[in-house]
């Protein structure tokens, strides 16, 4: 069983900038949402439409991606299909070169990280520049992003002004760190290759089944720039996204923007359905993607993990995400999501983020389209490996909890042996094999009398 | 099998007796509140997102400000051509010839008072997307009987198939520290003409 997340987490709790940056935006962007939240006296019963809408979508998705490509391509779009990432990156870079091009602008997509397009283009002598800004401060700091929304929320303002001024060639050299300045700095250093990009690359928040559309929401512009300025426009759309209906966007587009950055709306979403005679990309291509997909949806209680609409609510209440942050996660999706969905997605390759929860249920409780993460994480730690040694556990602890006298007489063993820390309140390292244990936890001293002993002192 | 025919099968070996149907309850609102005064609550709304409201064709001018070249659709009504700027029409402008102006003047096809979204969809007087994405300033005529409380009753007053963009207040980004900041890649300006049309 892999132990990657224990291991990086420990690391990032040792770092006091990273949790307080962490704790300092969680924080902002949890009053947020609650706030604009609270302000829709129907946001369960939206909650209860978002959810159902999603579980039926995934009983019919053969039918409605047929739909989708039939009313895509009607409309003008070439629709290609991807097994997998590999497929997927190979299908962009073709159509790329085909437009004669050697770079492509993108609009923030967790589905082209998910396959590490731009790694993919990179070893192909193409070049894939991010545009949204938090992506843009994660790739000029050659780093990885840590949140689904906010790629660079482990960066304070002060840290972002560095990164522009030691790498971005145009940055000002009396940048400040007003995040005003910050985002103008951005603007100027975009502009030209926004309006002389001939490719762009998206992924999409939605697909509609109905009319062969696909929707983008973003706050910048950057996505606007993306998806109009370039003549080819490549999107890149998990089969998982699609929507039956145009109508169904009266549900997800009160609950997107306000479960994610927490505003009544995001400045601009754009929907386009294939091309459009003298108003944007000529070229408009969409690559349906799997890549483990259909893998998760046969996992009767693990598919809910496809109705994610990728708002990150659940990484902002998450209270092991505010410490340990998302690079700990080891994967793309971090936080709740990413410890029920990375594990489905690459089987054997994440076995140890469904225990990176203390199964609050704070996840639940925000996401906006109702799955039941803590349900997941209990069902995926079930069938789940289990190593030999918590099997041995395990079967010590079932040995000694069937036989009370053995059970009290262990318990009383642990209040002797644990006397050294009973003022302490915790033991922090135990020689192994109980060093398994609190490898990632502190382990709590036993009381000095036991519940039982308490009782039969008061029972009268 | 190609990708298409395999991932299909896939899916249909997944789904091997699973139910069929969901049923979807939509219980949620579909309008606000009778008697809400939607033009004000839109109002309220596009302040908040430090957009600059006006009042009737007339302050097309102000909302304007120091704009001189001003682009705008070839169909835009003759009425709303104030003032002593440049009007061009777009005629399939270059990108750089659009870089060089300083505003857009649009309508729009539908606004939602809730949320603060006006919505273009390449309808009468809105013109191409590029040209009110380019420009630094936007201004854009909301007649009143366009402005709607609720999403839900915004929707079927759409093109569905044409190009849509929804706007809710100037360019904006909250990556730095999760807090809102305006103006990024977008219009940086944004103002808002409500009218009787």
């Amino acid at each position: 069983m892999s132990t990657a997340f224990p291991k990086a987490a420990k690391v990032a709790l040792g770092m006091p900038q990273l949790r307080s940056n962490l704790a300092h935006a969680t924080g902002t962007i949890r009053g947020k949402r609650a706030a604009v939240a609270a302000e829709l006296d129907d946001w369960e019963q939206l909650r209860d439409a978002a959810s159902a809408v999603k579980a039926d979508v995934q009983r019919h998705l053969p039918e409605l991606l047929e739909t989708f490509e039939r009313n895509a391509i009607e409309a003008g779009a070439k629709v290609h299909w991807a097994r997998d990432g590999a497929e997927a990156n190979r299908i962009a870079a073709r159509i790329t070169r085909e437009a004669g091009a050697d770079e492509v602008v993108k609009v923030k997509s967790m589905a082209t990280q998910e396959i590490e397009l731009n790694e993919h283009f990179e070893a192909e002598g193409l070049a894939a520049w991010e545009t949204d800004l938090a992506e843009l401060i994660v790739q000029l700091a050659e780093d990885r992003p840590s949140h689904i929304l906010v790629p660079a929320i482990h960066y304070n303002r002060t840290e972002i002004r560095d990164i522009f001024k030691g790498r971005m060639k145009d940055a000002p050299a009396d940048l400040t760190d007003d995040p005003a300045a910050l985002a103008e700095a951005a603007r100027r250093h975009l502009r030209r290759r926004f309006l002389s990009a001939k490719v762009a690359v998206s992924g999409a928040n939605f697909a509609i089944a109905e009319t062969g559309s696909l929707v983008v929401v973003e706050s910048e512009g950057n996505g606007r720039m993306c998806l109009t300025m370039p003549e080819t426009l490549i999107s890149i759309v998990g089969v998982e996204k699609l929507l039956p209906s145009f109508d169904d966007l009266e549900v997800f587009m009160q609950l997107l923007p306000r479960s994610s950055t927490g505003e009544r709306m995001n400045p601009y979403s754009s929907i386009w359905t294939g091309r459009a005679e003298g108003d944007g990309p000529k070229d408009v291509h969409i690559i349906l993607l799997d890549n483990g997909r259909t893998d998760v949806l046969a996992d009767e209680v693990g598919r809910q993990a496809l109705s994610c609409i990728r708002c990150s609510a659940c990484l902002n209440v998450c209270p092991v995400y505010e410490r340990t942050g998302g690079h700990a996660y080891g994967h793309v999706y971090p936080g709740p999501i990413g410890a029920i969905l990375a594990p489905q997605l690459e089987p054997g390759r994440h076995d140890d983020l469904p225990y990176a929860s203390s199964l609050c249920g704070a996840c639940y409780e925000v996401c906006p389209v109702k799955i039941n993460i803590p349900e997941v994480l209990v069902h995926l730690r079930q069938t789940g490996p289990h190593g030999a040694g918590e099997k041995a556990a395990m079967g010590a602890a079932q040995a000694v909890m069937a036989r009370p006298g053995l059970w009290r007489a262990a318990l009383r063993a642990a209040r002797f042996f644990s006397r050294p820390w009973r003022r302490r309140g915790y033991v922090r390292r135990l020689p192994f094999p109980g060093s398994k244990w609190t490898v990632s936890r502190d382990l709590g001293v036993p009381p000095k009398e036991s519940f039982r002993d308490w009782w039969k002192e008061h029972e009268r | 099998m190609n990708a298409k025919e395999e991932i299909l099968a896939r899916i249909g070996r997944a789904l091997d007796g699973t139910e069929e149907t969901v049923e979807v309850p939509r219980r949620y609102r579909r309008s606000l509140d009778e008697g809400t005064d939607v033009v004000e609550l839109l109002i309220d709304r596009l302040v908040d997102y430090k957009a600059n409201v006006h009042h009737g064709l007339e302050s097309i001018e102000a909302a304007l400000g120091e704009a001189k070249k001003v682009v705008v659709p070839a169909d835009l009504p003759a009425g709303w051509r104030r003032g002593g700027a440049e009007y061009i029409e777009d005629d399939a402008l270059a990108t750089d010839e659009l870089d060089g102006m300083d505003a857009v003047l649009t309508g729009c096809a539908a606004a939602v008072a809730v949320s603060g979204t006006i919505m273009l969809d390449a309808g009468p007087a809105q013109g191409r997307r590029a040209i009110t994405l380019v420009p630094d300033h936007h201004v854009v005529v909301v007649g009143r009987d366009q402005i709607v409380g609720h999403l839900a009753q915004a929707l079927p007053r759409l093109s569905r198939t044409d190009p849509q963009t929804w706007i809710s207040g100037p360019s904006a980004t909250s990556d730095i520290e999760l807090q809102r900041v305006e103006g990024v890649h977008g219009p940086r300006r944004l103002d808002v003409v409500i009218a009787d049309l």
